[in-house]
């Protein structure tokens, strides 16, 4: 059982849809690069108290974790509404 | 409960699906607050006189027997039901699934131990194993589930086309779960012979059996609701000694928003035990200690006969003298304990010179606990090279975690079970956090454990201690320990051993709590490790059953017959794995953590391409993901003490940039990116058909205007 692949020819909506998804995965994933890999780069430098917590410590114990939440749901809510948008949504039936 | 799991298929789809949500939403209340009441009943027994193996043998029995009987009210042999649940699961008991799923022994019990003993430098794996979700929800799970089949392998083996792509997903799919399972059932023997007393080898089978009834039965189905049920004993059992233990430091009961305060406290008494007379005169002892086993070292042979001949000297004196019996007795084995060749002696004093030398070291060899890396950015040459190395490999580490999270087949697979794209993307947020929930309770548990053992322990009278000191000396010696090494009658920091794997299983203990929350606290590491064990041996059989023998060596056997052989190897693998953890093999935790950077390396680039770049070819992501499995194995290899024991390595160790053996993976990902772009690039364009199916997946509805 071979997965049933349609032939439709994509059209101007379908690829403007595909390059918005390209577009906010860049931008999150650029967010993702930061939390991650910046401020643990510069962890040292970013030791200032926050709350009790050094900052660099809390972000990598706390704060990363929160973005990555954030990250995940937003991109969740930002394509399904897209689908929609492009007329790409599953129904229901 | 058996009614909620039935087929809803064949009624209409979407309100189907609503009525199941609605079933399952009352029938897990119900279980939650029966697990509540079952804990309470329990530990009103206790306070009527029930004994403590009764409770461990109970909470064993009652968590086992659970787990079975939601194996038995699922069973099937539908293939669609055993291979991936009937794909109705609602997005967020599938978040709890692979919370449960992911959350191993690992997590639950050895990660706050790290933490403990290396303080920020542990924050790597709670970056990189949640920071890997966004990986799992940007790149992979809402095509997967749009491509919709079975297994990952699957996915190549489409997208690709030919064998030799499914065949390499595969093996690195065995490779890395296998590797994985061990560790888990290893982690369920040590779990169930600790709570109940029984030998290891026994714990290890009792384990399997309540893995087997459920996966066995019911597969996927099965798996599921289970791990929905054990994700919901973990998490209530990792909760509540921390709250309680934060309760008696703070009074305040969310750990978490409160910590940083404790761990300014526990960096300000980080300063006085360095400097600390005391703690002074017991480094100066192990020092001295490290400085007579490096002489020894010299001259191994010479060292061990002048030590035989004092202490038989020292024997006959004693004899003599006419000493009193008892002295006389530890002579006797002082002479019988020497060790016994040149070579054992050589091994015995290099291990004692190395823990001699890290406990002459400040704060018994741990780095202070909010330090960001070792070593110092200002300091002189060596000082910046550290710096520099210890950032390195933190970096490297997340990188290989993050990816290898990415990639580990029995995570992406559960992604396959919800109804749809859409829930598939919800579903990864409701995966994360549940993950979330946990891993940021963690490093708060690290530092309060840290601060009652830094503001109890230390400096108390050894024969005051309490009693948990004691009584976990008695489980393992190499968990707790302490010598007064400089005989004063009170605890210095660097007197004490501690094992990590203690630090959540005696929270509760340290905590002044009764002791049916230790049980609690067992089982709900018994439910990580279980789960994660059921997730890994369903991905295993189902890649030989469904990938090897379905697709590639016997296309037209029936559904039945696939998912009985799914069954018999999910059984032999399993004896396997068992087999193996029973021999203890050496140094487990590094197989946890290659297994990660295996998966990054096989799995990720060709993933990703394969959605993302039309263009990728067969050919290449075949060479790509054979040149970054290749290159990761080889540098293991060829620089893990241990693997190169087994295979024989003698060549010196050449680090690459210095990067550790663990994060191996961070040069297998780029290569394998490389391979497949490059050698995609020369070789002719996948067929139209390849193409359409990329298109198909990138669309969750693709459908004329």
């Amino acid at each position: 059982m071979l997965t049933e692949v349609n032939t439709v020819e994509l059209t101007e909506n379908h690829s403007l849809y595909w390059r918005k998804n390209l577009r906010i995965t860049a931008l999150l994933l650029a967010i993702w690069f930061v939390v991650t890999f910046v401020v643990s780069y510069f962890a040292r430098e970013l030791s200032f108290s926050f709350f009790g917590w050094p900052f660099s410590f809390w972000m990598g114990a706390q704060g990363s974790l929160v973005v990555y939440c954030l990250i995940i749901g937003y991109y969740a809510f930002y394509m399904n509404r897209l689908d929609i948008e492009h007329g790409v949504e599953e129904l229901e039936d | 409960m058996a009614g909620s799991f039935e087929t809803a298929r064949e009624a209409g789809k979407g309100e189907a699906n609503r009525a199941f949500r609605l079933q399952l939403n009352k029938v897990y209340k119900w279980y939650t607050g029966g697990f509540f009441v079952f804990v309470i009943a329990l530990a009103v027994l206790e306070q009527l006189g029930l004994s403590r193996e009764w409770i461990g043998f109970i909470f064993l029995l009652a968590t086992i027997g659970l787990y079975a009987g939601i194996g038995i009210m699922s069973r099937t042999t539908d293939a669609a039901e055993y291979y991936v649940a009937g794909r109705r699961v609602p997005a967020v008991y599938n978040g709890m699934a692979t919370g449960a799923d992911w959350m191993s022994a690992a997590s639950f019990i050895g990660m706050a131990g790290t933490l403990y003993l290396t303080g920020y430098s542990g924050l790597a794996f709670i970056m990189g194993w949640t920071g890997g979700y966004c990986l799992v929800a940007l790149f992979l799970a809402p095509y997967l589930r749009k491509f919709g089949q079975f297994t990952i392998p699957d996915f190549l083996g489409e997208r690709y086309g030919g064998n030799l792509p499914r065949f390499i997903g595969i093996f690195a799919a065995i490779l890395c779960s296998f590797t994985y399972v061990v560790a888990q059932i290893y982690g369920v023997g040590l779990i169930t012979s600790r709570l109940t007393g029984v030998a290891f080898e026994l714990g290890v089978f009792l384990g399997l059996g309540g893995i087997l009834v459920c996966s066995f039965l019911g597969g996927m189905r099965a798996v599921t609701w289970t791990q929905v049920a054990q994700y919901i004993v973990l998490i209530v059992a990792y909760m509540i000694p921390v709250v309680w233990l934060s309760v008696k430091q703070t009074n305040f009961p969310v750990p978490q928003a409160i910590y940083g305060y404790q761990l300014e406290k526990v960096t300000a008494k980080e300063k006085l035990l360095t400097n600390d007379p005391k703690e002074l005169e017991v480094r100066e002892i192990f020092k001295q200690r490290a400085a007579e086993l490096t002489e020894k070292l010299k001259d191994p042979g010479a060292a061990l006969k002048a030590d035989k001949a004092a202490a038989e000297a020292r024997l006959v004196e004693l004899r003599a003298a006419n000493a009193p019996s008892r002295t006389i007795s530890t002579a006797e084995r002082a002479v019988s304990s020497l060790p016994k060749d040149e070579a054992s002696a050589k091994a015995a004093w290099t291990r004692d010179k190395e823990l001699a030398e890290t406990k002459s070291k400040p704060l018994n060899g741990m780095p202070p606990h909010a330090a960001q890396f070792a070593g110092d950015p200002l300091g002189d040459a060596q000082a910046q090279a550290t710096y520099d190395n210890s950032r390195r490999n933190f970096l490297a580490l997340i990188f290989c975690l993050m990816i290898g999270t990415a990639a580990l087949p029995h995570i992406l697979m559960r992604y396959y079970t919800v109804p749809s794209v859409k829930e598939a993307r919800q579903s990864v947020t409701w995966s994360l956090f549940f993950i979330f929930l946990l891993y940021f309770t963690a490093p708060a548990l690290a530092v309060l454990v840290k601060f009652e053992v830094f503001h109890v322990l230390i400096g108390t009278p050894i024969d005051q201690l309490p009693a948990w000191v004691a009584s976990w000396n008695k489980v393992d010696p190499s968990l707790m320990s302490i010598t007064d090494v400089n005989k004063d009658g009170i605890l210095q920091l660097n007197e004490m051993s501690i094992g990590g794997d203690i630090i959540v299983l005696a929270t509760a203990e340290i905590g002044g709590l009764p002791y049916v929350i230790s049980g609690l606290v067992a089982a709900g590491g018994l439910a990580a490790a279980l789960s994660t064990a059921d997730g890994l041996l369903l991905t295993i059989a189902n890649a030989l059953s469904h990938d090897l023998y379905y697709k590639m060596i016997d296309p037209n056997a029936s559904t039945a017959r696939r998912v009985t052989i799914s069954k018999v190897l999910l059984l032999m693998v399993a004896l396997v794995a068992a087999y193996v953890a029973a021999q203890k093999p050496a140094d487990i935790l590094f197989l946890v953590s290659a297994a990660f950077s295996f998966a990054a390396a096989a799995f990720f680039p060709a993933l990703v391409l394969g959605i993302f770049w039309k263009r990728a070819t067969g050919i290449a992501a075949s060479l790509g993901m054979i040149a970054g499995l290749g290159i990761t194995f080889y540098y293991m290899v060829t620089t893990q003490p241990w693997l190169r024991d087994v295979f024989g390595v003698t060549t010196p160790i050449e680090l690459w940039w210095g990067i550790l053996p663990i994060s191996a993976g961070v040069f297998g990902v780029p290569l394998g990116f490389v391979v497949i772009i490059l050698v995609s690039m020369v070789t002719t364009a996948p067929s139209r058909k390849v193409q359409k199916l990329v298109e198909h997946v990138r669309y969750p509805n693709l459908r004329e205007p």
